[in-house]
């Protein structure tokens, strides 16, 4: 399992990726170029980890196009959703239990 | 194995993110103040100067109100860049000191969502006074300015909700006492937008 000794999905240990995550759960889709700027990452980067986050269907991908440019928006699948609860609640638990 | 410390991080990190990603958290307090200094010398101006007390629905050019409608208009949009500029000028400057670009998808979203009820109050105001009807344009242009507010809310301060809800209320009362819509146009754009602009300073600026 991907599941590290404290509980935590492995797929969060990234910062950026908890951060993608934490962008998607509150807006419906976001797109690549917006989720640059949010994340302050280079394209190559952001791409890498969104793969990662796409090969454990916690996104999904929508591709279409803008007139001619290509135009990927990005959203959170439900599977994606109990997940970050899930971390969420772990995160929760582990303060907690170090107090 | 991670410390608290780096637990408290990661949702700290969490929490910003979100807001980031759904609000605009540039509106600087400062541009409410100076929209709603702009708005009382606009009023002041319209009133003891233009001569513009409209105090019947329907304006006639033959009637005993002798004021001019093209100074008036002109002095409104005046008015309205002014604000506009102001704000757009303040918000680029606070963007700037929390690191963001003034232009990103919560600005986008924040605009669309006003969007929509201004030009349709606009376009309404606008028939308005070509078809006479004078007494309405201080308390619909209160009313729509009030909706596009508290739609907006949803994607910055929550304030701005409040702030949208209390021009509506005014815009309504205005529409009744059509006597009075220029007071209440000076106390929804004028007063109104100080009070919010000194609270939104004192809570989120300092």
């Amino acid at each position: 399992m991907k599941i590290s000794i404290d509980g935590l999905h492995k797929a969060f240990e990234s910062r950026i990726r908890l951060g993608i995550m934490s962008a998607l759960a509150v807006n419906d889709r976001i797109d690549f170029s917006s989720l640059k700027e949010f994340l302050e990452v280079t394209d190559g980067n952001l791409a890498s980890h969104l793969k990662a986050l796409e090969k454990e269907a916690f996104i999904g991908v929508e591709k279409s196009f803008i007139g001619r440019k290509p135009n990927t928006k990005y959203f959170m699948t439900t599977e994606g959703k109990k997940a970050f609860n899930d971390h969420l609640g772990v995160l929760e638990k582990l303060i907690r239990s170090q107090k | 194995m991670k410390k608290e410390q780096d637990y408290i991080q990661d949702i700290t990190e969490i929490r910003s993110m979100m807001e980031r990603s759904s609000k605009f958290l540039s509106l600087s307090g400062w541009a409410g103040i100076m929209a709603g200094i702009y708005a009382l010398l606009g009023g002041y101006i319209a009133y003891t100067f233009l001569n513009f007390h409209p105090d019947e629905l329907f304006y006639s050019s033959s009637g005993s109100s002798s004021f001019s409608l093209p100074e008036v208009i002109l002095l409104a949009i005046t008015i309205l860049i002014l604000a506009l500029g102001t704000a757009v000028f303040l918000s680029y400057k606070r963007a700037g000191k929390r690191n963001e670009k003034l232009w990103n998808p919560t600005a986008k979203q924040l605009l669309v969502n006003m969007m929509v009820p201004l030009v349709v109050g606009g376009l309404l105001i606008l028939f308005m006074v070509l078809k006479g009807l004078i007494g309405l344009v201080a308390p619909f242009s209160l009313l729509f300015y009030g909706l596009a507010l508290f739609n907006a809310g949803q994607y910055t301060y929550q304030e701005v909700k409040i702030l949208g809800l209390t021009e509506i209320i005014l815009g309504l009362i205005g529409s009744w006492f059509v006597e009075y819509g220029l007071l209440f146009w000076a106390f929804g754009f004028g007063v109104a937008h100080i009070i919010y602009g000194i609270h939104m300073n004192y809570k989120y600026e300092r």
